[in-house]
């Protein structure tokens, strides 16, 4: 672990990160998840059930957002709950650019006997807000 | 209401194991633009404590997809597909998932509830490995748009 238990006090920020997601990206986790609903690739299918464009998968979004806390983290395996709203979708245009989606995270409580810190995200995208109530519990080892 | 309600509580066991291979977890991890080397590099991992490739925190929807998709598709369950947008998901990690482990996976429908016009499904996935450990609860609430009545 990078960051050490007793440094940390609610309300520190954790370095915050913009992300790209391209039409690119969509397919490399439709395929590395198994979720190959249509919707994240085929703008046929998207605009046929009134979507403006092909979406981001909301659990690529959500893995997204991780990023920040584990990067923060080091390690993977600190991160023992993790759970998010999916409130908007992210339209990915295929322009070249794609969506971005921008996280911060901020210490929203630490435990000193379980050792853990619950993390408190903030999703956007095109400045709205993607996921609600986004927040994730990293456990600290002892000593 | 268009779901049928006697799918609340009941537990749909595991199916054939998912086993967590290297590969997949480094696929997964690129898709999502993740570098970490203990998701990528069994040298690291090790260095770091564990027994091989630490999974990202979100791969466990991949280990559960199958046996959700099991429940959601039982045309008995009643739920109209198109219309499922994921509302909300939540990992519990007992442990982390490692390259090379065996999952079971056993589902079981937590809640259905009317919404307004929607009907709101929560399933409750338990991997665990084959002797009984619990590696991760994961909870799914998919929602049906303007299915409620």
């Amino acid at each position: 672990m990078s960051v050490s238990f007793e440094s940390l006090a609610v309300g520190d920020q954790l370095p915050a990160a913009d992300y790209r997601i391209t039409r690119g990206r969509l397919i490399r986790y439709a395929g590395a998840s198994g979720d190959f609903n249509p919707i994240h690739w085929n703008p046929r299918v998207a605009l046929e059930v009134g979507l403006p464009d092909v979406i981001a998968h909301g659990m690529l979004t959500m893995a997204t957002a991780c990023r920040v806390v584990t990067d923060w983290a080091g390690d993977p395996a600190a991160i023992v709950e993790y759970s998010v709203r999916f409130t908007r979708t992210v339209a990915v245009p295929d322009d070249g650019v794609g969506a971005t989606v921008g996280v911060s995270a901020v210490i929203g409580e630490l435990d000193a006997a379980a050792r853990t810190a619950r993390v408190d995200l903030t999703v956007k995208a095109a400045g709205v807000t993607v996921l609600g109530k986004a927040r994730a519990v990293v456990r600290f080892p002892s000593g | 209401m268009v779901l049928d309600q006697s799918f609340v509580g009941r537990t749909f066991s595991p199916g054939e194991p998912y086993v967590v291979g290297v590969e997949k977890i480094r696929e997964f991890a690129s898709a999502i633009g993740d570098d970490n080397p203990i998701s990528h590099d069994t040298a690291a991992a090790q260095a770091a404590g564990h027994g091989g490739l630490v999974a990202p925190p979100t791969f466990a929807i991949a280990a559960v997809a199958g046996a959700q998709d099991a429940v959601v598709f039982d045309p008995a369950l009643g739920l109209d597909f198109s219309r499922v947008v994921h509302g909300e998901q939540r990992f519990v990690h007992h442990r982390p998932i490692i390259a090379g482990d065996v999952l079971l996976c056993s589902v079981t429908v937590d809640a259905i509830r009317a919404l307004g016009s929607n009907d709101v499904l929560t399933l409750r996935a338990e991997l665990t490995l084959p002797d009984g450990t619990p590696v991760t609860t994961a909870v799914s609430s998919l929602v049906a748009r303007g299915t409620a009545s």
